[in-house]
């Protein structure tokens, strides 16, 4: 074993600098509500392997401390740092600056949120919407641990991977061209539906919510969401798709539109356990 | 005075990470008004970072395991400086606390009998860590905050900071910050305050801590009398990327080696066959982490000086994509390594920080009334060194139990005690100078002296230390701390990156010399503590915690005399297979020992 007297004194070896001689150009967007909003021109060593957010942390060192940005866990896992980059929604923290095309890098917030300074929007909406799904509910039972199959639980798993980074939010055209998000959860909340609706002890059922409040119709499978999310989630395959298909199940259904004709609408409607 | 808004509550959660989420359901299901303030955004807070798992007895996979194994684990990984009552109840309530997730939703994943599956990991008798997939902490906390989104009377202020802890008398009442969006200033008036904001590793240059660990916690806990508990101990984690330099200090998480997955030096020696011939690489973490700056030290280090990590050639790529998803993600990304076929380059970086607030083991109650503290930022479960897998069940275990206990500390104040006007208005003062534009060229920057900061540190206070080294650390502490008064920033209050970062620095520097100096009094070296000129443990500091706490405006640090265990819970220490008689200090000595090798299962 090494003599811990023929360490260093202190400290661990340096790592090198990594400069690569080159400068970025990147193009920020400034500017708050209601004032003069624009993009600002920032020159930033380049750093091997370095990413967007390590760029925009050198320009807040060094040139500009007021440049606001959200971001926390810089690693990937907390979904904060999402913003338009070349015009690609994306996460700032993963996306290396090598994988841009050459040229200046414009780095805008995300378009579908109000803004509230720089590259920061108010997400806050997509809390509110969270809190209209009623949470997961499991039938009262004897308390012994529950025995699932790990099947049931990769399928959710994909889902439970989110980190809403809202990126599909932000892509989505139903909010980010047609302005519907009152009337539309979104593809981050479809997720969330699936993932309790396929929980095979959740005893809910969230079907009229998805098509009454959630709005699941105006979704027509372009796909963006599927495409921006960063945890490659199969956004509209895996949880869009088995929920349009449930809602018009118990929607759409000759045989049942008719028991609700004869026997009054409450049946099924809104959450409520299976029948 | 600027005006400000004021909030009222019967308690205050600070913090909206495991701990604070679980302590604010338990307050309000105690009936209490509960506001949650959180930095970022709700979901967001550290618990998301963590990956391996949460350890419980369950005994899923190997049913020898238990809860008084789980306490023997702890406790020897700790060096026996934890504070024994609280890993007592720890190792017993994380049972219940596993299975209560699950009932709300949470995911792991299953044995074939599809009981909860349990992953082996760092100094743990067992297979122990209940986990879905490498992404275990944000499945717990999406699940407590889905709890606590649904419980009535709980309010969640996100993008918040708070700035000071507001007392009357002996008592916090309340608290003092602003929205971090609006610059609006706010007060909040409350029965009871659970200091729930996590752990500091910011101040160091390497970390896989995110920006909002900058102990503000406990510099206003310490601000206001708290007694600040085993800050020497400060937890470098094996494996951290190394390369390229931004990545440096992100974690790779320990399930890579729970998986299967080995280290090596640049020779290719399996190395920690030689430096832990029984635990190898699932030796505790202090344990490894200096292993691999051993190696780097004697000239066997990666080219980006660290260690090989390598999961490839140990399991195949289906298995290492499931178990490890996020991991194959985050070196493809960032390092253009693809860890199914080729090896990892990692080092140590700053993870964890045992210390904090001391705390009462039942109620977690801090030494100020009203002041409760629960997970990263409260000391005593994890003593000199933290086991893998201990901190998700930290938090749900204090964090129950602080939220139930400020709630009954609010129910009997009765009336809200009453906030000082005085102290609101020197605060807004203190948070305001930095924007006063009268710096000029003397200005001093925050973020750079937040960077210079990181390399005293780094440097002088890191893996290794000496009097020396800690000493030039304290020179560089005061030297920053007569530069941050002048800290100016231009802009206002609105979003200010530049000014939010002013009073982070006031925090860090506050806990910096926290560390520092309780390294400097702690001379020897147990656990996360390495201290170069004191390279063995000394027997008679088996027996104290190092104190910080203000005393007439200077920094204090005492020994405190740690509870012993009674006997028959010393002889507990048995269950753990990884225990040796030789580890026992003096006042264990002979009072336990080991078991016959069957009975372990």
């Amino acid at each position: 074993m090494t003599d811990v007297a023929s360490l260093p004194r202190a400290g661990q070896p340096e790592p090198e600098s990594g400069l690569t001689g080159a400068t970025l150009t990147l193009r920020v967007f400034k500017g708050v509500p209601g004032r003069e909003q624009g993009y600002t021109t920032y020159e930033v060593p380049e750093v091997a392997g370095m990413v967007v957010l390590d760029a925009l942390h050198w320009v807040q060192r060094n040139v500009d401390t007021e440049l606001a940005v959200r971001w926390n866990c810089k690693a990937g896992k907390c979904g904060s740092c999402s913003a338009e980059v070349n015009g690609r929604p994306i996460l700032m923290c993963t996306t290396r600056i090598d994988t841009l095309a050459r040229g200046p890098i414009t780095i805008a917030p995300l378009k579908a949120f109000p803004l509230i300074k720089d590259l920061v929007t108010d997400v806050s909406r997509n809390y509110e919407t969270n809190k209209l799904i009623p949470p997961f509910t499991a039938a009262p039972d004897d308390g012994t641990p529950w025995r699932i199959p790990q099947m049931d639980i990769d399928r959710l798993y994909e889902f439970r991977k989110c980190i809403e980074c809202f990126l599909c939010q932000d892509i989505c055209h139903v909010n980010r061209v047609h302005e519907l998000s009152g009337r539309f959860f979104g593809p981050r909340f479809f997720v969330r539906v699936a993932s309790l609706e396929m929980h095979p002890k959740d005893v809910l059922d969230r079907r009229e919510l998805l098509r009454e409040r959630g709005g699941i119709a105006l979704c027509n499978i372009t796909k963006c969401c599927t495409e921006v999310c960063p945890e490659h989630i199969h956004i509209t395959d895996n949880a869009i798709i088995p929920l349009k298909e449930r809602v018009a199940d118990v929607h759409w259904d000759p045989v049942r539109w008719l028991g609700r004709k004869l026997f009054g609408g409450g049946a099924r409607a809104g959450a409520g356990p299976p029948q | 005075m600027i005006p400000y808004t004021i909030r009222q509550c019967d308690v205050l959660v600070v913090g909206a990470g495991g701990a604070g989420l679980r302590a604010a359901i338990a307050s309000a299901e105690a009936g209490c008004s509960t506001i949650v303030i959180t930095k970022t955004l709700l979901g967001k807070a550290h618990t998301v970072m963590a990956e391996g798992g949460i350890a419980a007895a369950l005994g899923n996979l190997d049913s020898p395991d238990g809860w008084e194994t789980h306490f023997a684990d702890t406790m020897l990984g700790g060096q026996l400086v934890n504070n024994w009552r609280m890993v007592d109840l720890y190792s017993r309530e994380v049972i219940d606390r596993v299975y209560e997730l699950e009932r709300w939703g949470g995911l792991f994943d299953r044995t074939e009998d599809g009981l909860v599956m349990q992953r082996a990991f760092g100094a743990h008798s067992f297979r122990r860590l209940c986990h879905v997939g490498d992404r275990t902490g944000l499945e717990l906390i999406r699940t407590c905050q889905d709890r606590l989104v649904h419980t009535a009377g709980t309010d969640v202020l996100m993008e918040c900071t708070l700035t000071r802890l507001l007392t009357s008398g002996d008592s916090v009442c309340g608290a003092f910050g602003y929205d971090r969006n609006t610059g609006e200033l706010m007060v909040i008036r409350a029965g009871a305050v659970v200091m729930a904001s996590g752990g500091w590793g910011r101040m160091f240059r390497y970390t896989s801590n995110a920006w909002e660990g900058t102990g503000d916690g406990a510099a206003m806990a310490y601000q206001v009398g708290a007694d600040l508990q085993d800050m020497e101990f400060v937890q470098f984690h094996p494996t951290g990327m190394i390369w390229p330099p931004g990545a440096r200090g992100i974690l790779v998480t320990e399930g890579v080696r729970g998986e299967g997955g080995i280290l090596r030096n640049s020779e290719g020696e399996r190395f920690m066959e030689r430096y832990d011939p029984v635990k190898k690489d699932l030796s505790s973490r202090d344990v490894v982490a200096r292993s691999i700056y051993r190696e780097v030290a004697a000239g066997r280090g990666t080219p980006h000086g660290g260690a090989y990590l390598d999961i490839a050639s140990r399991r195949s790529p289906a298995e290492i994509r499931r178990k490890l998803p996020s991991m194959v993600e985050q070196f493809a990304s960032l390092a253009g390594v693809d860890i199914t076929k080729e090896p990892m380059e990692v080092g140590p970086t700053i993870h964890y920080t045992m210390g904090g607030i001391r705390v009462d083991p039942e109620t977690s109650a801090s030494s100020v009334p009203g002041l409760y503290a629960a997970g990263e930022v409260a000391a005593g479960l994890h003593g000199a060194n933290r086991l893998g897998g201990n901190s998700l069940g930290d938090i749900l275990v204090f964090g129950r139990r602080s939220g139930e206990a400020a709630a009954e500390h609010a129910k009997t104040l009765g009336s809200r005690l009453p906030v000082s006007e005085t102290q609101i208005a020197d605060e807004q003062a203190a948070v305001l100078r930095p924007l006063a534009g009268d710096g000029g060229e003397k200005g001093e920057n925050p973020l750079q002296l937040h960077r210079t900061l990181q390399e005293a540190m780094q440097d002088d206070a890191g893996i290794g230390r000496s009097e020396e080294s800690l000493n030039r650390a304290l020179a560089a502490i005061g030297e920053l701390r007569e530069k941050s008064a002048r800290m100016r920033v231009p802009g206002g209050r609105v979003l200010n990156p530049g000014w939010q970062t002013c009073r982070d620095v006031e925090f860090m520097l506050t806990v910096s010399e926290a560390i520092v100096r309780a390294a400097l009094a702690r001379r020897e070296s147990r656990g996360a503590q390495w201290r170069f000129d004191f390279p063995e443990r000394d027997d008679r500091l088996s027996r104290v915690n190092f104190v910080v706490r203000e005393k007439a405006g200077a920094m204090a640090v005492e020994e405190r005399a740690l509870e012993p265990m009674p006997d028959d819970v010393v002889t507990r220490l048995a269950r753990s297979r990884f225990f040796d008689p030789a580890v026992l200090p003096s006042h264990y000595a002979g009072k336990v020992q080991a078991l016959p090798a069957e009975a372990h299962g």
